[in-house]
């Protein structure tokens, strides 16, 4: 059996793959689309991929493309894509989620990542709402914003990704809006060919839930960074700190150690952890120095 | 004058940061190479600073495994220790020292054997050479082997230059000739028989026991976040991390520790983590992935008294019930609890193959008494440790979650075959997508609650029975309590009464059932419900007819376990 190749090996032909989620013109079709895409490009095949997930809509994406997968818990994804690049660094891996999935309850994961730099993508579904649980305000939607849950208005300042990643040092930083679908393959493309945490908070419309920040919206309220230099870092946070409209583009890069080429496992042997072995030589040492 | 015959409870106390710790270590060390086999244990106050700590260190002709309430010879390194002490001392103990450590009441209540500790260590320089002054003396009460002593000291302080090795040989060899001297004019006469055997043994402590069992079991991946007592296994794995050529990573909390080594798991690495009762509770949603996503994993759960912070430093078998239950929904695991170094060490290698072939959390418990504690032994057999690799190619057509008549799916890793690997945390399909098809989903959970649970069942190992099979009372023990338990026995010496004690607590194999019947049955167990007795009713329909309790956070003695089995039986 020969297995297709190019942006059709992407394409998943499992019998759960065919009855999608996603409401009728949403975003997540378009980064579907762009993902694929970008993996295509780079010539990698559906094994050599790994895309971890969290919960959420954007979170069902393991299912919708043809790569091996994990869709895990909310907000987890980070540290979980972090302990399958970490043991087997030969695989691209993805961690990907909504921006409650990756801004709300996996902060946490999200600040320490940036610290620890494993060589992953983390790629944010960012419609600045929380479409699966049904329109409550997430940790990115405007001030001013009735739900149902905040009939009031929210009034929290709204989380500011871009700007926390450079504040942090961060090794890749990127903003893009999905409706741009030429200018987000190329930046997805070099955010996996960078070699570090690569964080990329993708815009894109929620049809159902946020009537404000519409597919028009996005388009009038942000521009690309023609003119920007990606390696100075105040420069980038001055560019972050903009919020209308909102800059999009590569903000930051910063070539610094990654978690992988840090830990001691691959000095000497670069073999994935799953090929070794345990070392009895060096246990049975062990207990010959615990005689003494 | 005293004399101690096959036996000696030594306990030095004194404050955190005073420098018990190398004390011990010359101790036991010299006289397990001396030939006497050495069981040590500490008790110890949250604090880094100050307060009181102690160690016990018991001496003996005979293989000696457990804590002991008696103290025969007490070295006290500052004022208070007596006191922190009081129930354990009487007039039969040698209190070794100085009289300003000694408080003013205690004067007459035990045989103080004065000993000018402070004057000799300044002697040979420094007040810094009194713990190497101390070790000496007592050595020297044996008679013992001054060139162990000497080897010790220059491996501990090999790397602190000549000098430093020089001056605490010249503090030993004080200590040591006092000691010898207080033995020869019959102050304290130690007379131990010694055993060449023991000479070449190797002493173990549970930290070490389980750490080391995971390196055996082919442990190449630890995430963990510090948390007393289980500290100690990630501390050791670290150390070992260069030399294996392992990952071994602090990260920022217990949801990220057991989430990562679920990703190094998925990808075919054997990840562990170690932590204590509260940072578990904070994995037991990972621990429902886990279950869920048929994702294999390690957990090391060293115990210490609760809820909340509880006792940070201070032991006890709570967690059972958290570990049985924690994580929502039905899935299975395996819970081991070792009660011996030997058992600490072959169950944690094995740990790992269990994990791979049946996908779920094993979950190792120890508690702060276990992982504090050492003793000698011969040196375990790895030709008895076996790995196991479970993971298969994924070929084209591959499905995660098959099913299979005995619920386990063949496992495959990303990157390994032509075809992709999708595991899920919701429930799903074989190939691992998302359903919500009624029959699906009672099939999957049929597969994992039922057909999987029933296979691990059905080949789960039995509990160890010491003793007559025809005994009329039978002891139950689990974990840490089981040398207490063994040596009470022992103590009591009759061969209607035998002990059972369970390495694996969960699933119970259902043969389990016939050590039970027609027994009286006696629960031993560190905690204030009896957690373990009302798993084996529910478990396997027992009757547990006397709970053996202890909850105040510190370990059951010998002569406890002793009382309280001749109060049932008698």
């Amino acid at each position: 059996m020969n297995l297709p190749t190019g942006r059709e090996a992407f394409e998943p032909r499992r019998p759960g793959s065919e009855d999608v989620a996603w409401c009728p013109g949403c975003g997540n079709f378009g980064i579907r689309n762009i993902l694929i895409s970008a993996l295509a490009e780079l010539g990698l095949r559906p094994s050599q991929v790994a895309i971890i997930s969290g919960i959420g809509q954007a979170a069902k994406m393991p299912h919708y493309i043809n790569a091996n997968g994990y869709h895990t818990l909310h907000g987890r994804a980070i540290p979980i894509a972090t302990g399958v690049k970490a043991v087997n660094p030969e695989l691209t891996v993805i961690a990907e989620g909504g921006d409650g999935d990756m801004y709300a309850e996996g902060g946490n994961h999200l600040l320490h990542a940036i610290r620890r730099n494993p060589d992953i993508t983390v790629l944010i579904h960012d419609n600045q709402i929380y479409g699966l649980t049904k329109g409550q305000a997430s940790p990115t939607t405007m001030v001013g914003m009735k739900t149902p849950t905040q009939p009031w208005g929210v009034f929290e300042e709204p989380f500011n990704p871009v700007a926390l990643a450079i504040a942090m040092n961060a090794s890749f930083v990127a903003r893009t809006f999905m409706g741009y679908f030429r200018e987000s393959v190329e930046i997805i493309k070099k955010a996996i060919q960078h070699r570090g945490l690569a964080i990329v908070d993708i815009l894109h419309p929620c049809v159902s839930f946020n009537k404000v920040n519409t597919y028009a919206w996005y388009r009038e309220h942000t521009y690309w960074m023609d003119d920007h230099y990606p390696h100075d870092r105040e420069a980038a946070f001055r560019r972050a700190i903009e919020t209308d409209p909102l800059p999009l583009g590569i903000f930051y890069i910063n070539e610094r150690p990654t978690f992988e080429e840090s830990v001691p496992a691959y000095r000497t042997d670069k073999r994935p952890l799953w090929k070794r072995e345990p070392k009895l030589d060096l246990v049975e040492e062990f207990f010959e120095s615990k005689r003494l | 004058m005293s004399e101690f015959r096959d036996e000696v409870s030594i306990v030095l106390g004194g404050a955190a940061g005073q420098g018990i710790q190398t004390v011990e270590g010359i101790l036991t060390y010299a006289l397990k190479r001396s030939g006497y086999h050495v069981y040590a244990n500490k008790e110890y106050m949250s604090r880094v600073r100050g307060g009181i700590n102690t160690t016990e260190i018991r001496v003996s002709s005979r293989r000696v495994r457990a804590f002991v309430r008696r103290i025969d010879i007490l070295v006290p390194f500052k004022q208070g220790v007596l006191s922190w002490v009081a129930d354990r001392i009487g007039k039969n103990t040698v209190v070794l020292g100085e009289r300003e450590n000694v408080e003013e009441g205690f004067i007459e209540k035990v045989n103080l054997v004065e000993v000018p500790l402070t004057k000799l260590a300044l002697e040979t320089g420094s007040q810094l050479y009194l713990n190497t002054t101390a070790a000496g003396l007592i050595v020297g009460l044996f008679h013992g082997d001054f060139g162990a002593v000497e080897e010790y000291i220059r491996k501990r302080f090999g790397s602190k230059g000549e000098n430093v090795v020089r001056k605490n040989i010249e503090a030993a060899k004080k200590g040591y000739e006092l000691g010898v001297k207080l033995h020869s004019d019959g102050t304290i006469k130690v007379e131990i028989k010694r055993d060449e055997k023991v000479k070449e043994e190797i002493l173990l402590s549970g930290t070490e026991a389980v750490g080391i069992g995971a390196l055996a079991g082919g442990m190449n991946f630890l995430s963990f976040y510090p948390m007393s007592p289980s500290t100690g296994v990630s501390t050791f794995a670290a150390q070992k991390a260069e030399e294996f050529g392992i990952i071994v990573e602090q990260v920022e909390d217990e949801i990220s520790a057991i989430n990562m080594a679920l990703g190094a798991w998925f990808a075919g690495a054997r990840g562990m983590v170690s932590t204590s009762g509260g940072g578990f509770a904070l994995m037991s949603e990972a621990l429902s992935l886990a279950g869920m996503a048929e994702n294999p994993i390690v957990i090391h759960l060293a115990q210490r008294p609760g809820p909340a912070t509880g006792l940070p430093t201070r032991t006890m078998q709570g967690d059972l019930n958290l570990v049985l239950y924690a994580g929502h929904g039905d899935f299975p695991r395996i819970i081991l609890t070792p009660g011996s170094m030997e058992e600490a060490f072959y169950l944690t290698a094995e740990a790992f193959n269990l994990a791979d072939r049946y996908q779920v959390p094993v979950i190792i418990m120890t508690d702060q008494y276990f992982v504090d504690t050492y003793y000698n032994l011969p040196k375990p057999d790895l030709g008895r440790v076996k790995f196991e690799r479970h993971i298969v190619e994924a070929k084209p057509g591959y499905k995660r979650y098959e099913l299979t008549e005995d619920g386990i799916s063949p496992r495959a890793v990303p990157g390994y075959g032509e075809e992709v690997v999708v595991a899920n945390g919701n429930e799903h399909d074989e190939w691992g997508d998302i359903t919500e098809d009624a029959e699906l989903t009672r099939r999957m959970q049929e597969k994992r609650a039922k057909l999987k649970l029933e296979t691990i069942r059905r080949n789960a190992p039995l509990p160890r029975l010491i003793g007559s099979k025809d005994a009329k009372y039978l002891v139950v023990s689990w974990g840490s309590t089981l040398h207490a338990v063994e040596e009470a026995l022992e103590k009591l010496n009759r061969n209607d009464v035998a002990l059972l004690h369970f390495s694996w607590v969960y699933p119970l194999n259902p043969e389990t059932k016939r050590f039970f019947e027609g027994k009286t049955v006696i629960a031993v167990e560190s905690n204030i419900t009896g957690q373990f007795a009302d798993l084996l009713r529910k478990e396997l329909g027992v009757e547990v007819h006397r709970r053996v309790l202890k909850y105040d956070g510190r370990p059951f003695s010998v002569e406890e376990v002793f009382d309280a089995l001749k109060g049932v039986i008698e």
